[in-house]
């Protein structure tokens, strides 16, 4: 399966040169782009591993697209993605977030059903990657 | 137009004379009144019957909006009295319409209860809209002190949060609206929801009208929705939700109903504006209390907001939807086809999503908002809008909204998924672009064709659909600026 976390897992992967104009934009909006990556994709999974702290002086997105790659270089069968944050006011959270990098195979997720009184239904999911530790999933 | 007869009587022997007297001599229009920055003000469109003098008719308004009955009544000078008296202070004539005027009241804030729309809503539409003086009455828009609207919770979980809480950032949300609205049963119910948004919607939405019925009891809506729910989370490891309509006759019905939804793990719940203000503020604070959001559907709102002689219009309901707490509230497409004019939906987006409303009369936004943190309400465009539209949707409503396709989903030609796939794929592509600094609102044919090469359920959306548009002129557009209708 492959997972369509993001704003572009829709659409076919991104070149090196759309990942750059994609930061570019997020740079001319004043935000400041980050590089994260993980190894569990579960949906809930707020806090990827940060690929150094966001980019907050940064004016060229060539060099978020050396970090990128660094990153793709170092952890090339996790999932990679661009963030970028608005400091404004009124905003003060995150207004992109795309994936750039991803397992060569992805396994998914399972569904699994705790069956409850009056036929309730208590629902747990869990990447199938994710029964191996941390350091041993994805290739 | 001052007329020295048209004032207030300081004569207080005369002024309290038993009897009829005339609204402004009772001191309902004072025209060199500077409004505070604590009060309340309200602007009406006022439709005077033949021969009543406008000015008049806007004391009137002002009175039987606070303090005034029909006579003069000798229990006011028990009171302070001008202090609650609210004041018309100001009168327009409608721009191109002879006979129509917009009058400006000013309200003091001690004539509300803290925290209450129903209380607000008493006063300002309440007995004056029969006023016989008036053939018609329109409250066109209201200026809400932060003095005022800092004792209201506003949204329970607001944009951000809702999109941390999603984890989705950059682009529109994605809906559909579960069809047929009446008639499937639970479990072929649940079918379409999973359908949908395992093709890559983030939401789907029960109708207004989707309670408990014989065909289908609200347990059994909410349990097999879940599991559609469930699974298409496991298929695509992104957060997605239903709206489970609490809707229902009671309050502790609509409590069982909402906290059976969270107990199922469900992360929105939906309520219809037909339950009425006080019902939609507990609501409100028990999402907050829950941590849910709260989907509104505005179920009756063209009743009272569409003709622009007579009612609310929906830019002021937008206001008290955004103070009484809920998230996301149905706000008009442009293109759809459902009521819409451009400017007057620039105008109740603004009023969902800035932090500070400036005046634009051009929008029909009429006085400075400052919106004194409350969060921010999410818009939801929905009604017979579909992928081909795509570039349009995003140029007129911007990036924080939900894009909700119901008949542009369930409708496609092969199928739910693929329904859903199509306008997922379109909106990516629209964002891609116009990121990249592409003239999506000229070019946007051409990119979704493009992206359509390689997205089999995007060309067949756009073939299917291409000829559909819903090019009527609006009945309520603004007054300032010659009217412009939907682009096709």
């Amino acid at each position: 399966m492959r997972i369509t976390q993001g704003q572009f897992s829709f659409l076919p992967d991104l070149t090196d040169d759309e990942i750059r104009r994609q930061c570019a934009y997020a740079i001319d909006q004043g935000w400041a782009v980050a590089v994260e990556f993980t190894d569990d994709p579960h949906p809930r999974n707020t806090y990827w591993e940060m690929w150094g702290i966001p980019m907050f002086d940064l004016k060229d997105a060539a060099g978020v697209l050396l970090e990128v790659n660094a990153c793709r270089k170092s952890h090339p069968d996790k999932y990679v993605k661009v963030v970028a944050f608005d400091s404004r006011k009124g905003f003060e959270s995150i207004r992109m977030c795309f994936i750039v990098n991803r397992p060569k195979d992805e396994p998914g997720f399972d569904l699994a059903r705790t069956e409850l009184r009056g036929r309730n239904v208590g629902y747990a999911i869990r990447p199938y990657a994710a029964v191996r530790p941390a350091g041993q999933r994805y290739g | 137009m001052n007329k020295p007869m048209g004032r207030r009587i300081t004569d207080l022997t005369q002024r309290f004379k038993s009897g009829v007297l005339p609204y402004r001599q009772m001191g309902y229009w004072d025209p060199d009144y500077a409004p505070k920055d604590s009060d309340i003000l309200a602007v009406f469109r006022i439709t005077p019957q033949d021969g009543v003098d406008p000015e008049e008719a806007a004391a009137a308004v002002a009175g039987e909006s606070s303090t005034a009955t029909w006579t003069v009544v000798w229990t006011d000078r028990l009171t302070d009295y001008p202090h609650y008296q609210a004041k018309a202070y100001r009168l327009d004539p409608v721009p191109g319409t002879p006979g129509q005027y917009f009058a400006y009241i000013a309200y003091d804030l001690d004539l509300f209860e803290e925290g209450s729309i129903a209380n607000l809503t008493a006063s300002i539409i309440g007995n004056v809209f029969g006023f016989k003086p008036l053939k018609a009455l329109r409250l066109e828009d209201m200026r809400v002190p932060p003095h005022y609207l800092k004792t209201f919770q506003g949204p329970a979980t607001g944009i951000v949060v809702e999109r941390e809480r999603l984890n989705c950032f950059g682009r529109p949300l994605l809906g559909a609206t579960m069809k047929p609205k009446l008639g499937l049963s639970g479990r072929n119910y649940g079918r379409v929801v999973y359908e949908a948004l395992k093709g890559g919607l983030d939401f789907t939405k029960d109708d207004e009208n989707i309670n408990s019925q014989p065909f289908m009891y609200w347990r059994d809506r909410f349990l097999y929705c879940m599991e559609g729910v469930n699974k298409a989370v496991a298929q695509t490891g992104e957060i997605k939700g239903h709206y489970l309509n609490v809707t229902a006759a009671t309050m502790e019905d609509m409590y069982e109903r909402a906290e059976f939804a969270r107990d199922l793990g469900s992360v929105i719940i939906m309520i219809d504006l037909v339950i009425g203000y006080t019902a939609i503020q507990s609501m409100a604070k028990w999402a907050r209390r829950n941590s849910l959001i709260l989907h509104l559907h505005r179920a009756g709102h063209s009743t009272y907001t569409r003709q622009k002689s007579h009612g609310i219009s929906f830019r002021v309901i937008a206001k008290w939807m955004r103070m009484a707490g809920v998230d996301h509230i149905h706000a008009g497409t442009v293109v759809g086809k459902l009521e819409g004019d451009p400017n007057v939906i620039r105008g109740i987006y603004d009023t969902c999503r800035e932090t500070h409303v400036r005046q634009n009369l051009e929008h029909g936004i009429f006085f400075d908002q400052p919106w004194a943190s409350l969060n921010k309400l999410m818009p939801v465009a929905s009604g017979g809008i579909h992928a081909g539209q795509m570039h349009q949707l995003v140029s007129y409503l911007g990036e924080d909204v939900v894009l909700q396709f119901g008949g542009g989903t369930i409708g496609h030609p092969m199928g739910i998924e693929a329904g859903a796939a199509a306008n997922r794929v379109a909106l990516e592509a629209i964002i891609k672009a116009r990121n990249e600094g592409q003239d999506i609102w000229h070019d946007g044919p051409q990119i979704l064709a493009n992206a359509a090469k390689t997205c089999t359920p995007l060309r067949a959306a756009l073939d299917t659909w291409k000829d559909v548009t819903f090019d009527y002129a609006s009945t309520d557009s603004v007054d300032f600026v010659p009217t412009a209708t939907a682009a096709g």
